[in-house]
């Protein structure tokens, strides 16, 4: 995963509360291989009409805001399907930071996963930002991370996020490899949770034993 | 509840706050295929395989049940890379062919597998449909889920708790489906974000554990990360038996563990809300987000009332997309297509409810209308009492089991301009098809616009 630092650039806002993730991403491109760049299917159908052009009004297409690398969206951004795969839209259009007042759980999470900052600042500071984007398009946004700051012209917004994932954004390192390290706590554990509900007892399949088919 | 379960399940706490919580139960489905790549990249094995159960669903067919009659190369590939996954790891798997199949949401309570104080999750939002059996369940992201997959376990921020009762006794012709739209219109879309909710009160406990599973189905359409209704004798009644439930000498410790997870009568939430049954009438969507929702008896929203200026350019954009008129009544509304199924409503009771509607009747001309089973084994209990029978005399099509319409990624789709009533789960724009307008409503009530060819009121004569 990349580590995250600071990014600056282009801010696109995405207006609408509720902008769910069937459309960031519809359900007939989730059968697409993750390596197959989903950055072009991000809000494919309000993107794009029935005949696959670009519609001239949807806000990612003015030259202003193309190759936007800041989203800034409204309430309860991302809600509804957990297709991480919404995501993988965001983060390979080449954005970096999505900015909102508050963000469907799971997609806030499948963010910081994928290496894509999600930032909430208050309603009123996400309407301002919006409206200055509005009037000058283009206007350079920088998210920082360290700082835990976003800004745009001369005003500075602060926002939080938990310590952990900020650790993880900004080394680029992920969750699996920390849990891994746990394996030792989670093994014995599930012998206890075996054990509570009656079970038969089972040994954790490690990587050694599926190599030689053991496991099966 | 929430807290009893979650502290038998907690391994360890990071400094910020967040528990490493153990999974019990794992399902997973035909989209799946990321997470598996995800675990060979990193040379990691599934650790547990007894917790996992497998079922295509998402990608399959609904007029055969071969894989190799999946015409689309990418979706076969998704199912084979299922059944290939599965059988290489040592996955319980139920395969297209087999009876079993179904929609993920749907066989993991009818096999059993879904039980009372279990932790059980899936890469899919409703799985808080589990949560009707007593168990904390609910949907995670594709790289949360390859980690359950190699260490069974997950990060989880412990959130919220939040009860809803419903109070007092449904009306005639309201269902479980009005009670959770009900839920949302009065909470809003976004009404239960970062909670666990909690249903309670009479009239839930009067339901029977297909009505709650419908109700549990739809949590996350008002925000929440889970639903859950306290296990009872309904419970355990409906898990004796099954497939994956404990047996024999198991049985009796098993229901007294379940017993004991159900809350304590003094606990205390981080909020309460509390319903009058008797004030439920049967609901319909009009728009495109859960909110958007009236009893059927009332009129499209004009969004000149609209409180914000916000609302009302939401509203606006909605009514245009859908083509309706403000002050339009809703049984005026005229639908081309029904659909009844999904992991909301594609249980036997549903298909029973609506079969009890047709009374003989044909439906409604231009009409196409689908009876889609949850799982292979609600299909063949259905044909056991005929009802396929009456579904297929009254006109409409009788398909195997998944997701189909509901979402549409197995190509099954309600083509654009087309308007759709359905017991599925999200109205948002594009879910059933590019440019589809999905109302959704109760099996009864889509069983009923089948033969009117229009939304109808249940309950007056029609
Ligand atoms: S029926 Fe619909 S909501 Fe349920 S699992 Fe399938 S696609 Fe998802």
């Amino acid at each position: 995963m990349k580590p995250f630092g600071t990014v600056s650039g282009v801010a696109v806002p995405i207006e609408g509360e509720n902008v769910d993730t069937d459309q960031i991403l519809p359900a007939r491109f989730l059968p697409k291989p993750r390596n197959g760049g989903f950055g072009q299917y991000l809000f494919h159908d309000i993107r794009f009409d029935d005949s696959g052009t670009e519609k001239p009004d949807f806000i990612l297409n003015r030259p202003a805001f193309r190759g936007a690398s800041v989203l800034i969206g409204e309430a309860n951004f991302g809600c509804g399907s957990s297709r991480e795969n919404a995501v993988w839209a965001i983060a390979d259009y080449g954005i970096r930071a999505v900015i909102a007042p508050s963000f469907g759980d799971i997609f806030y999470s499948n963010n910081i996963k994928n290496g894509v900052l999600p930032v909430v600042l208050t309603k009123d500071d996400v309407a301002r930002l919006i409206e200055d984007q509005l009037h000058e398009p283009g206007q350079p946004v920088t998210v920082n991370l360290q700082e835990q700051t976003v800004t745009a012209g001369n005003r500075v917004y602060h926002f939080k996020i938990d310590e952990f994932s900020r650790h993880c954004l900004l080394h680029g390192i992920d969750e699996l490899d920390y849990t891994l390290s746990q394996l030792d706590a989670i093994d014995a554990f599930a012998a206890r949770r075996a054990a509570e509900e009656g079970w038969p007892a089972q040994a954790p399949r490690t990587a050694s034993a599926s190599d030689d088919g053991a496991n099966i | 509840m929430l807290d009893k379960i979650w502290a038998r399940h907690a391994i360890l706490e990071r400094p910020d706050g967040e528990t490493l919580l153990y999974v019990d139960r794992h399902l997973i489905h035909d989209g799946y295929q990321p997470a598996f790549e995800f675990l060979e990249e990193r040379g990691l094995p599934v650790r547990f395989p007894q917790q996992v159960f497998a079922t295509p669903d998402h990608y399959v067919p609904t007029d055969e049940r071969r894989v190799a009659g999946i015409r689309s190369a990418e979706r076969r590939g998704m199912v084979e890379n299922l059944v290939a996954k599965s059988r290489e790891y040592g996955i319980t798997l139920f395969e297209l062919d087999d009876l079993r199949q179904g929609i993920v949401h749907v066989i993991g309570p009818e096999q059993g597998i879904s039980q009372p104080g279990m932790t059980i999750v899936c890469a899919d939002s409703h799985t808080s449909t589990h949560g009707a059996l007593g168990a904390l369940a609910f949907g995670v992201g594709m790289t949360q889920a390859a980690q359950v997959l190699a260490t069974q376990t997950l990060w989880q921020r412990k959130p919220k708790s939040m009860r809803i009762s419903v109070e007092g006794e449904l009306g005639f012709g309201v269902t479980a489906k009005d009670i959770i739209l009900a839920i949302i219109r009065r909470i809003g879309a976004a009404g239960a974000v970062g909670h666990v909710i909690e249903y309670g009160g009479s009239a839930i406990r009067a339901l029977s554990i297909e009505g709650r599973l419908t109700v549990c189905n739809m949590s996350i359409e008002a925000g929440a990360r889970a639903g859950m209704i306290a296990p009872d004798q309904t419970t355990f009644d409906y898990i004796a038996g099954k497939p994956f439930a404990p047996k024999g000498e198991a049985w009796a410790p098993a229901v007294q563990r379940w017993t004991e997870t159900a809350s304590d009568p003094g606990a205390v939430f981080d909020r309460e809300i509390v319903l009058d049954a008797a004030d439920i009438a049967p609901m319909v969507t009009w728009g495109t987000s859960l909110e958007d929702v009236v009893p059927i008896d009332g009129h499209i929203p004009d969004p000149a009332n609209a409180k914000t200026v916000e609302d009302r350019e939401r509203m606006t954009k909605a009514l245009d997309y859908m083509g309706l008129v403000p002050g339009t009544p809703l049984s005026q509304v005229a639908i081309d297509r029904v659909f009844i199924g999904s992991c909301t409503n594609g249980r036997i009771e549903d298909l029973r409810a609506a079969a009890a509607m047709l009374g003989g009747r044909k439906v409604q001309s231009g009409v196409e209308a689908w009876v889609v089973p949850g799982s292979g084994l609600v299909k063949q209990q259905a044909e056991s009492e005929g009802l396929d029978v009456i579904f297929r005399d009254a006109g409409f099509q009788w398909r195997e089991a998944g997701c189909s319409l509901c979402l549409g990624t197995n190509g099954e789709t309600v083509s654009s301009g087309q308007r759709c009533a359905s017991t599925s789960n999200r109205n948002f724009v594009g879910r059933q098809g590019r440019g589809a307008r999905t109302h959704l409503l109760s099996p009864q009530m889509a069983a009923v616009a089948a033969v009117t060819g229009r939304l109808t009121d249940i309950r007056g004569g029609y």
